[in-house]
C-alpha cells in the first residue's frame, strides 16, 4: 500500500516530467496561422523517429514512430487498437483511458516513445465481444453507455478505480488520507468524474460498477 | 405503406420482444472498444492520409493572403486545400455559413484550409507553418444589444407570430399577472467523437465513411456542395459517438477530406480538432425570452405571452424557444413572437430538443414563479391549466395527453408533499434543501421511413435501412421490431444501419428516429410476411408469424422453408396521411429535482432527481430510460453549467474545450429515476410509439432552478445558476 509521502514522491516525478516535456515541445522553431514567424530553416526537416518497445495486452510490440506521436496515435495509428478513443486530444475527456503499469492514464497526454518497456493494458486487453471483463459484461447489463464512444475510457477507468481504492490510494473527496480508501458511492463517483460521458450514463455506470464492487449504487 | 387513419391490432401488440428492456444487441461491441467509428476504419480502404484543419483567427472580414510555402515544404506534405484552389464550391441548402471559408470570413474558426501529410504529426506541424493576413471586419456579438434590430422569423415547423383572443386587454385586466425576462446562453452539443471523415474517390465517385444522424441528407448535400450527382456520393456511417443534432448536416470534416482526398489523390481522414468544434460547428443559440401570464385569482391562466430573442448568421434560423408556449397550458387570450437578431458568430442550429429545450427553461420558471404569487402549489397550478385540446384550435384534440398523470405520479413517487413552499427553510447540515419541478413537453413528428428485410434460408433476417444509431438504441429496438414481425428470436436478426445505399429512413433526430424508422421496418415486414404466406400457400391475413414458424388453422411450416431456394426479401416505406393535422401529437413528462445549496458558498448540488415520461408505447423499456436519464444529465448541465462565454470585441465563444465548456462529471449526477407512464398511441404508427430522446431535456433545467429557488429563496432567471448570481441574496443563516 502506498502511504502519503509515497504519493508526494511521484507528483514530484510527475512535475519533473511535465517539465521535460515543455522544453521538448519548445526546443523546435514554432510558428502558427495567428503569428507569422518565418521558419528558421526554409529546407525541409528530417522527421525525428525513433523505436519503442512495450508490451501491450501481454504481446510485445516495436514501433519506431515520429517522436510526437503519443501513446494514443501509436495505439489507433499504427497498432490499430482502435478501442481506446480520441475524444479532445487534451486529457480533458478521458476517452483515451488506459492502464499503464497498473495505473490508468490518458494515453493522448503521454508521448509513445516515454514508454520504453511498459506494460500498457487497452480496452482490448480486457475482454472480447464473445468473452467480455465482468466490467463489461455489467456495462452492457446496466447500459451504461449510449453512444458507446467514451465507454473504452469508462470501462477501463472503471477497472483501474476498483485496484486504487484496494490500493489504499485517496481522493479527493476521501475524509481521512490515512484511513483505508472506502468504496464509497461519492469514491465512486469523484474518481470517475475524468472520463465525461455526454450521452449521460452516469447514473448507470455507477451501477455498473457498483454491481462489480459488490455494494449498492 | 401509407398510414392513414388509428392503427388497430397489429403482430407488433403481441409484445413478446417489442417493449421488452432487452440488452442492447451493439453492446458487446461497444464495450470492447470493436464497434467501429468514423476515423478508425483502416480496413475501409487503404494508403489512408492524414488531414488537418485550420481555422480562421478573425469571426468577420476576408483574408488578405496566404503563404502556403513553409507548410508546403514541410516534412509529408501532400496537399494544402484552400477555398483559392479547392475548385467551384456550393453551399448546402442546410448549413447557413460555407464549410470552406475564405476569402470571407463567416465566423471564428471557419475553416480555411486543411494540410494533407502522410502522418498526423506532420499535418498538424505543417498547419502551424500557414501564414495567414486577414483584413478584420466590425461584426455584430452581443444578442442584447441587439433587441431592438432582431426581425420577425418564422421558426421550425410553425410561424414566429401568433394570435389568439386579445393578449392585451386580457393581460392587462388580469388580477394576477407575471411579466418577467429570462436569458438561456449558447450551448455547444459537445459529443464525445469529434465530427470525422475518411474521404476516398474512385475516378468521380466519393465514398465517405463518416459520422452523421442523417445519411440521405448528406449524401445530397455533399453532391451539391461538390457540384456532383447524388449518384456518386455513398457515405456510411454506422457507428456515431453522439450528435445532439450536432451531426445533422455535413460539417467541414466531410468537405475536407474529399478536397483533402481529390488533391492528395489518395484516401484523407479528417477529425476537427476539438478546441476548433465549439466555434467551427453548430450550437444551440443563446435565447432572450419574455414571459407573460395572466391569470383570475383561482389560478385560471386567461392570458399568456411567450417571446424570443435570438441571434444567427445572416440567412439563418430563430430558436423556437416560443413553441411549446402554443400547446402547454390553457388560456383564451394568447400570443407567440420570434425576433432573431443578425450575429456574426458561428451558426446557431438544432441541439437536442430545438425550441422546447430553451423555451421550458422560462416557461417552467414562469410557471412556478406564477403559482407562488397565487399561492398555489405549481403541481396543482399546471393541473389546473391543463388542456386536452390544442389551445389555438380547440376541435383538435391531442392524441394522447397524460400531463397531469405525469405530475401526479411522480409528486407521489418523488414526496412531493414533505416540500416546504416556504422557499429557504429546509436544512441539511450545511447544505439548504429545495425541491423544484416542472412539466416535460416536446412535439411527436411523423416523417417517412423506409427498411428492406431479408430472409435468408439459414432462418435469419437481415434488416437494412440507412436509419442511425447515435446512442439512442436503433439498432436494438429495430431487431426486435424485425423479430417480432418475423417470429423470429431476436438472436435471428442481423441490423445493418447508416449506410446510404440502404432504403432512406427517417434518420435520427427531433426524437422522431425510433418511432419513424422501426415503423418503416414494421412496413417491410408486413411485405415480406405476405410474400412468404404466398409462397408458403397461406392465406396471408390468417398467417401467424411465431417461434420460427408460419401457422395458420392446423397447419405450421418452418419459416425457413421460405427461403430454401435463396432467401426473400422486400422493401416498403411507411408514409403519413393527415392524421397528424386532425389529432396532435405530443410526449409530456414531468420532472423532479432536489438539491443542496451551501449556505456559505452557494455551491449548487443535485441530489435526487425523478423524471415521469408519457410517450406512447415504450418500444425498449431499458434503451429509453438510458434517453431520458441522459437528457436529464444535459439538463443539469444547462441549468448549472453550461455556457459558451462570448468575447464580445473579437467575436468568438472563449471557452472552447471541454476543460472550458463545463458539461456534468460523474461527481454532478446522483442516482437518477425515471417511470414510464403506460401508453400507446395508435395514432403515431403501426408500432403506437412516440419520441422520448428529448422530452427528457425538456423542462429539467427549469426543476433544478425552481428547487434552488426553494432551497434558498432566491430566484435566478440568467442560466446557468451559478453560485456568483446567488451569493449576494442567499438567506442571512448563522
Amino acid at each position: 500500500m502506498q502511504g502519503p509521502s509515497d504519493f508526494d514522491l511521484s507528483r514530484r516525478k510527475l512535475l519533473l516530467g511535465t517539465a521535460a516535456s515543455v522544453a521538448f515541445g519548445a526546443a523546435p522553431p514554432v510558428a502558427n496561422a495567428q503569428t507569422p514567424v518565418a521558419p528558421a530553416q526554409a529546407a525541409p526537416q528530417a522527421v525525428p523517429m525513433s523505436k519503442v518497445s512495450f508490451n501491450v495486452n501481454g504481446r510485445p510490440r516495436e514501433v519506431t514512430l515520429d517522436t510526437r506521436t503519443t501513446l494514443l496515435d501509436a495505439l489507433r495509428e499504427h497498432l490499430h487498437l482502435t478501442g481506446s478513443k480520441k475524444g479532445c486530444d487534451h486529457g480533458q475527456c478521458g476517452a483515451c483511458t488506459v492502464i499503464s503499469g497498473g495505473r490508468r492514464i490518458n494515453s493522448c497526454l503521454t508521448l509513445a516513445v516515454m514508454h520504453e518497456g511498459d506494460e500498457i493494458r487497452t480496452i482490448e486487453g480486457l475482454g472480447t465481444p464473445e468473452n467480455l471483463h465482468p466490467m463489461q459484461a455489467a456495462f452492457v447489463k446496466h447500459d451504461g453507455y449510449q453512444c458507446g464512444y467514451c465507454t473504452p475510457g469508462q470501462i477501463c477507468s472503471a477497472v483501474a478505480v476498483l485496484d486504487e481504492i484496494k490500493a489504499g490510494i485517496p481522493s479527493h473527496v476521501s475524509a481521512d488520507l490515512n484511513a483505508p480508501a472506502q468504496l464509497t458511492n461519492a469514491e465512486l463517483r469523484e474518481r470517475m468524474s475524468g472520463n465525461i460521458c455526454r450521452c449521460g450514463a452516469y447514473s448507470n455506470i455507477a451501477e455498473a460498477i457498483s454491481e462489480v464492487a459488490g455494494r449498492p449504487a | 405503406m401509407k398510414f392513414e387513419s388509428p392503427a388497430t391490432t397489429n403482430p407488433i401488440d403481441q409484445l413478446r420482444i417489442v417493449g421488452k428492456p432487452v440488452s442492447r444487441i451493439d453492446g458487446p461491441l461497444k464495450a470492447t472498444g470493436t464497434a467501429p467509428y468514423a476515423y478508425e476504419r483502416h480496413d475501409v480502404v487503404a494508403n489512408q492520409a492524414y488531414g488537418y484543419v485550420v481555422g480562421s483567427a478573425i469571426a468577420k472580414g476576408r483574408i488578405a493572403g496566404m503563404d502556403l510555402s513553409h507548410a508546403k515544404a514541410a516534412p509529408g506534405v501532400l496537399a494544402i486545400v484552400t477555398a483559392d484552389n479547392a475548385g467551384k464550391l456550393d453551399k448546402g441548402r442546410l448549413n447557413t455559413a460555407k464549410l470552406l471559408g475564405g476569402p470571407e470570413i463567416q465566423h471564428y474558426h471557419q475553416a480555411i484550409a486543411v494540410v494533407v501529410a502522410e502522418t498526423f504529426e506532420q499535418a498538424r506541424a505543417a498547419a502551424q507553418l500557414i501564414r495567414v493576413d486577414y483584413v478584420r471586419e466590425q461584426g455584430a456579438f452581443d444578442l442584447a444589444s441587439l433587441l431592438d434590430k432582431a426581425k420577425p422569423n418564422p421558426i421550425t415547423g410553425g410561424p414566429g407570430d401568433t394570435a389568439v383572443g386579445d393578449f392585451a386587454a386580457a393581460f392587462a385586466a388580469a388580477p394576477v399577472r407575471l411579466d418577467a425576462r429570462y436569458s438561456t446562453p449558447d450551448e455547444a452539443h459537445a459529443m464525445m467523437e469529434p465530427h470525422a471523415t475518411i474521404a476516398a474517390w474512385e475516378g468521380d465517385k466519393l465514398t465517405l465513411w463518416t459520422s452523421n444522424q442523417m445519411i440521405a441528407w448528406n449524401k445530397a448535400e455533399m453532391a451539391t456542395t461538390l457540384g456532383i450527382p447524388k449518384e456518386n456520393v455513398r457515405l456510411d456511417s454506422p457507428f456515431i459517438g453522439g450528435g445532439f443534432g450536432g451531426k445533422l448536416f455535413p460539417r467541414a470534416d466531410a468537405l475536407l477530406a474529399a478536397l483533402g482526398a481529390r488533391a492528395a489523390k489518395r484516401p484523407v481522414k479528417v477529425a476537427l480538432q476539438r478546441p476548433l468544434m465549439f466555434n467551427n460547428t453548430t450550437h444551440r443559440p443563446a435565447t432572450i425570452q419574455r414571459i407573460r401570464i395572466g391569470a383570475t385569482r383561482d389560478g385560471k391562466i386567461t392570458a399568456i405571452g411567450h417571446e424570443s430573442w435570438s441571434g444567427d448568421l445572416p440567412g439563418g434560423k430563430a430558436d423556437g424557444a416560443v413553441s411549446q408556449t402554443r400547446l402547454l397550458y390553457a388560456g383564451t387570450h394568447r400570443m407567440t413572437a420570434t425576433r432573431l437578431a443578425t450575429l456574426d458568430l458561428a451558426e446557431g442550429n438544432a441541439m437536442r430538443a430545438p425550441g422546447e429545450a430553451t423555451g421550458m427553461m422560462a416557461l417552467e420558471i414562469a410557471v412556478d414563479e406564477m403559482a407562488e404569487k397565487l399561492g398555489i402549489d405549481p403541481i396543482e397550478f399546471r393541473i389546473l391549466n391543463d388542456t386536452q385540446v390544442d389551445p389555438e384550435k380547440p376541435e383538435r384534440p391531442f392524441s394522447q395527453r397524460q400531463l397531469v398523470e405525469c405530475l401526479r405520479t411522480g409528486a407521489e413517487r418523488f414526496g412531493w408533499n414533505k416540500r416546504n413552499p416556504q422557499p429557504g427553510r429546509v436544512r441539511d447540515g450545511r447544505w439548504l434543501v429545495g425541491i423544484g419541478a416542472a412539466a416535460a413537453f416536446r412535439n411527436n413528428l411523423l416523417t417517412k421511413s423506409a427498411a428492406r428485410v431479408r430472409l435468408d434460408k439459414s432462418g435469419v433476417v437481415t434488416v437494412e435501412t440507412d436509419m442511425t444509431d447515435i446512442g439512442t438504441g436503433s439498432y436494438t429496438i429495430i431487431a426486435q421490431t424485425a423479430a417480432e414481425m418475423m417470429g423470429v428470436p431476436l438472436e435471428n436478426v442481423k441490423v445493418r444501419l447508416g449506410d446510404s445505399a440502404f432504403p432512406v429512413s427517417a434518420g435520427s433526430g427531433g426524437q422522431w428516429g425510433g418511432n419513424n424508422s422501426t415503423a418503416g421496418v414494421y412496413a417491410a415486414c408486413v411485405k415480406l410476411r405476405e410474400m412468404i404466406a404466398q409462397k408458403l400457400g397461406f392465406n396471408s391475413a390468417e398467417a401467424e408469424f411465431v417461434d420460427g414458424a408460419v401457422r395458420a388453422g392446423n397447419r405450421s411450416v418452418p419459416l425457413m422453408q421460405a427461403a430454401a431456394d435463396g432467401g426473400i426479401s422486400a422493401e416498403d416505406e411507411i408514409e403519413y396521411g393527415d392524421i397528424a393535422k386532425k389529432y396532435q401529437q405530443s410526449t409530456f413528462g414531468a420532472h423532479f429535482v432536489e438539491v443542496g445549496v451551501d449556505a456559505a458558498t452557494a455551491e449548487i448540488r443535485v441530489r435526487r432527481m425523478l423524471a415521469v415520461c408519457a410517450a406512447g408505447r415504450i418500444l425498449n423499456p431499458k434503451t429509453a430510460r438510458s434517453q431520458v436519464i441522459g437528457a436529464m444529465t444535459m439538463g443539469v448541465g444547462a441549468a448549472l453549467m453550461e455556457e459558451l462565454v462570448v468575447d464580445k470585441r473579437a467575436g468568438f465563444f472563449v471557452n472552447h474545450d471541454l476543460a472550458g465548456y463545463e458539461v456534468p462529471v460523474h461527481a454532478d449526477i446522483p442516482h437518477q429515476e425515471m417511470f414510464f407512464l403506460d401508453e400507446t398511441d395508435p395514432m403515431s404508427s403501426p408500432m403506437k410509439a412516440k419520441g422520448v430522446a428529448e422530452l427528457g431535456i425538456c423542462g429539467v433545467a427549469a426543476a433544478v432552478a425552481n428547487a434552488v429557488y426553494n432551497a434558498t429563496g432566491v430566484r435566478v432567471r440568467d442560466y446557468p445558476i451559478t453560485l456568483d448570481k446567488l451569493l449576494e441574496q442567499m438567506p442571512d443563516v448563522g
